[in-house]
């Protein structure tokens, strides 16, 4: 049987690598990717958690994040298009508009 | 071996190597694709967790919302053909120090908590448990969720319009 642990661990690696990717991309759209797999990471602990305390709100909770992240990307992409319409390009490193 | 042990490892490496294409693939249209099945196989622990509910609405949010949402910024922000859609990553070995030194914390606390791996029954339908939750005690919370979500609507509506 796959314990608790396992689910963790892989839980913990995946949003490493999510971690890695927000940090070493320079296009803002693979930045939303790397957040992407770091809160689907999440999701994992919080159904793992839930199924081996056999506790009912962890997966309501579970649904609750799910849509907000949904939410979330879509204001994050509506403002990577916007911000690609006054400045023409998404690279991160070139938005510096609000640097002193 | 049962079957959950061998889906449970078979899942695991298809995760794991399709979140590492997500981050080091060059194209960034490929890394939304591997993204996808990233998605799928969290379904897929999902239904290895006895949740077949949450599995569908992974199936429908994630792997069929979000990555249409994001090719259609790609294909608006890049051209999906010829070069300026690869993709350069900075500061390698920095990121992989720090993500490194973030796992080396959770997997050190993991170790040291006391976690149960014994597995108890599952509950009879976990869905119909899921549904009767949701407008019983967490209805409020479920209103809530919809005005959030109209409200991310009406703002992702107003910053994508442009200027009219």
């Amino acid at each position: 049987m796959i314990g608790l642990p396992s689910y963790l661990v892989l839980a913990a690696l995946v949003f490493s690598i999510g971690l890695f990717g927000v940090l070493t991309r320079r296009n803002a759209v693979g930045i939303l990717l790397g957040i992407e797999l770091m809160l689907n990471a999440v999701n994992i602990n919080l159904v793992a958690f839930a199924r081996f305390n056999g506790d009912l709100t962890g997966l309501i909770f579970t649904l609750f994040t799910i849509s907000i992240t949904v939410a979330e990307i879509a204001v994050g992409l509506a403002i990577v298009i916007a911000i690609f319409r006054v400045r023409r390009t998404v690279e991160a490193d070139r938005l510096d508009l609000l640097r002193g | 071996m049962t079957l959950e042990t061998v889906g449970f490892w078979v899942v695991a490496v298809v995760l794991l190597a399709s979140s590492l294409a997500v981050v080091l693939t060059p194209n960034l249209f490929h890394a939304v694709l591997y993204l996808a099945a990233a998605l799928v196989a969290t379904g897929v622990i999902f239904l290895l967790l006895d949740q077949p509910f949450l599995f569908a609405v992974q199936l429908l949010l994630y792997a069929g919302g979000v990555v249409t949402i994001v090719v259609f910024a790609i294909m608006l922000t890049e051209r999906l053909v010829g070069e300026r859609i690869r993709q350069t990553s900075r500061h390698l070995v920095n990121g992989a120090i720090v993500a490194a030194a973030v796992f080396a914390g959770v997997a050190g606390f993991l170790l040291q908590a006391p976690l149960t791996t014994v597995r108890p029954q599952p509950a009879a339908d976990a869905t119909v448990a899921i549904g009767r939750a949701l407008v019983g005690p967490f209805a409020v919370t479920l209103l809530l969720l919809g005005v959030l979500l109209v409200t991310a609507l009406l703002g992702a509506l107003h910053f994508a319009r442009g200027e009219e």
